[in-house]
């Protein structure tokens, strides 16, 4: 690892002055899963890491009068689905307990996973996002990579499990810079598609600090996640989708659908979601989301199978989201006793 | 670059927060900054101090060292191992402050004063000897990573049940592929009878 300067503010406004220095590619710390791992392999080579885990005003969960959730960039995974907070925010609940490593629900922080870099093997390879304008990833392997969002250079997938849940919930980010100057993005405006060189995932600026994600109190909002993964390991989901939705007498009044995995941003399925309005919840306007969810999808050589899990994922979110099925392992129906018994027996 | 428009309340959130704390002294008096300790740059080597497995130590790091380098090679405690450089084997868990952490992905300048627990700590406890029991290891190379984070999950699920034990020690990875036994000694340290 390159060596760098670091330091340890205790306050956000000492962060930020930290990280304003033009001449330093300074880089925030939190809980460090993803970031030194990167800098190990350098593919991030910083000249200063600011380490934002000790300010204490940053290591709250708290509501305000308007009962939304504000979740400092300090607060860990762990922190956070132990809190009772969660119990209202089903989908972000399911994806958490779905990070099923405690180091990583201990040591990683809810705003650093919002903010992790993509997995994509050309970028941890030192090629960048864009390897190469796409041409690495339409001629090379790209079974992980994008299927929606994906006709310019950037093929690569958003990485983050919870941004989908989240943006779900309808959460927005707080965001300083030096000078007491502060805005607020919908969380999904935090993302971007990069499409030369030098530009990023997200639209934060050098010296910009994430400090909180908040979340809008849920009220009777149903939600749910669901993500298609290899096994229960810590990998990365081959898919997911997330889901809120306000339903009135069992029909849907207003619904956001959001894919993870499948994109260079967490994808909004717009079009699924404003279809969803006005219908009831029941397998077939689910199974309808799901196809609609994946209508413009354009896959690469070895991905198009992400198509397929992307509509179950939409639909099993939905269905899951009304408490009708959740599918998948947790509820097989149970098995046939005689199912080899029979004539093969004998 | 939109302002939240509903449900959100800068007000309330900025109560008891450092924001308000920090605005309020700096117009308070003139003279704030000039009481301001400003943060130290930590530019090469700096002496850290940590508290391991119970004993104070102070060690000479660069800001880069990580926790697992200077367990291993300046405090010789070499049970904590260099699996994985991203922490995605599990192999260098430690408890810092009582959380399991990957230590190949914390530096050491992050746990300054912090209190570090390693699986040579755990030697005179349960759970090592219920891996014996048990026999929950082949090559054993993973054995201390997964010794620190059953301490660690134990910690927070004492009853846990068999699916939250394959759950909860996920972040572990055995190529010799042992984990039937791991977790039969798991189950042993639940149920209290450690030899099974």
């Amino acid at each position: 690892m390159k060596n760098f300067e670091y330091a340890q503010p205790r306050t956000e406004q000492e962060a930020v002055a930290l990280l304003a220095d033009q001449s330093k590619h300074s880089v925030v710390l939190a809980g460090g899963t993803d970031l030194i791992s990167l800098m190990k392999r350098s593919v991030i080579t910083p000249d200063r890491v600011v380490n934002i885990a000790e300010i204490s005003g940053l290591q709250r969960i708290q509501r305000d009068e308007h009962g939304s959730i504000w979740v400092g960039a300090a607060v860990s995974l762990q922190s956070f689905l132990e809190s009772s907070y969660t119990t209202e925010l089903a989908a972000a609940q399911q994806i958490i307990q779905g990070i099923a490593s405690l180091q990583l629900q201990a040591q990683g922080t809810v705003v650093g996973e919002l903010l992790r870099r993509p997995m994509c093997w050309y970028f941890r390879s030192g090629h960048g996002l864009l390897a190469q304008q796409g041409r690495m990833v339409v001629e090379g392997d790209n079974r992980y990579h994008a299927i929606l969002g994906n006709r310019r250079s950037a093929k690569f997938v958003n990485p983050s499990r919870l941004a989908p849940a989240l943006i779900a919930a309808g959460a927005f980010v707080r965001i300083i810079k030096p000078g007491n100057d502060e805005r607020f993005l919908e969380l999904e405006s935090l993302y971007q598609t990069p499409d030369q060189d030098g530009q990023t995932e997200n639209v934060l600026t050098q010296g910009e600090l994430v400090t909180h994600v908040m979340i809008p109190a849920q009220r009777d909002r149903l939600s749910a996640a669901y993500e298609i993964r290899h096994g229960e390991g810590p990998d990365q989901p081959l898919v997911s989708a997330a889901v809120g939705i306000q339903a009135e007498r069992g029909i849907v009044r207003e619904a956001t659908v959001v894919l993870g995995q499948v994109a260079p941003i967490p994808w909004m399925a717009v079009e699924a979601a404003r279809n969803l309005v006005g219908q009831p919840l029941n397998e077939q306007t689910a199974t309808t989301a799901g196809i609609e969810a994946v209508a413009g999808a354009l896959p690469l050589s070895g991905n198009e199978y992400k198509i397929q899990l992307t509509q179950v994922a939409v639909k099993r979110a939905v269905l899951r989201a009304a408490g009708l099925e959740c599918g998948g392992l947790e509820c097989q129906p149970p098995l046939e006793q005689d199912h080899h018994s029979g004539p093969l027996m004998v | 670059m939109s302002q939240p428009t509903k449900g959100f309340s800068r007000r309330a959130f900025l109560r008891g927060s450092g924001v308000a704390a920090a605005a309020s002294s700096v117009t308070s008096t003139q003279s704030a900054s000039a009481a301001i300790v400003p943060v130290p740059i930590i530019a090469g080597e700096t002496q850290v101090s940590l508290t391991v497995n119970g004993q104070k130590k102070t060690v000479t790091v660069e800001p880069r060292t990580t926790l697992l380098d200077t367990l291993r090679y300046q405090l010789n405690l070499t049970g904590a191992k260099p699996v994985s450089s991203d922490g995605s084997s599990g192999a260098s868990t430690v408890l810092v402050d009582g959380k399991p952490v990957m230590a190949s992905t914390t530096l050491t300048v992050a746990v300054s004063g912090k209190s570090i627990s390693t699986c040579e700590g755990l030697k005179d406890g349960d759970i090592p000897k219920a891996f014996v029991s048990n026999d929950a290891q082949q090559c054993g190379f993973c054995t201390p990573g997964f010794v620190v984070a059953v301490k660690a999950f134990l910690n927070q699920h004492p009853d846990a049940t068999e699916e939250q034990i394959r759950a909860g020690l996920n972040g572990n990875i055995c190529r010799c592929g042992t984990y039937a036994n791991v977790l039969q000694a798991v189950i042993a340290l639940v149920k209290g009878n450690q030899n099974g």
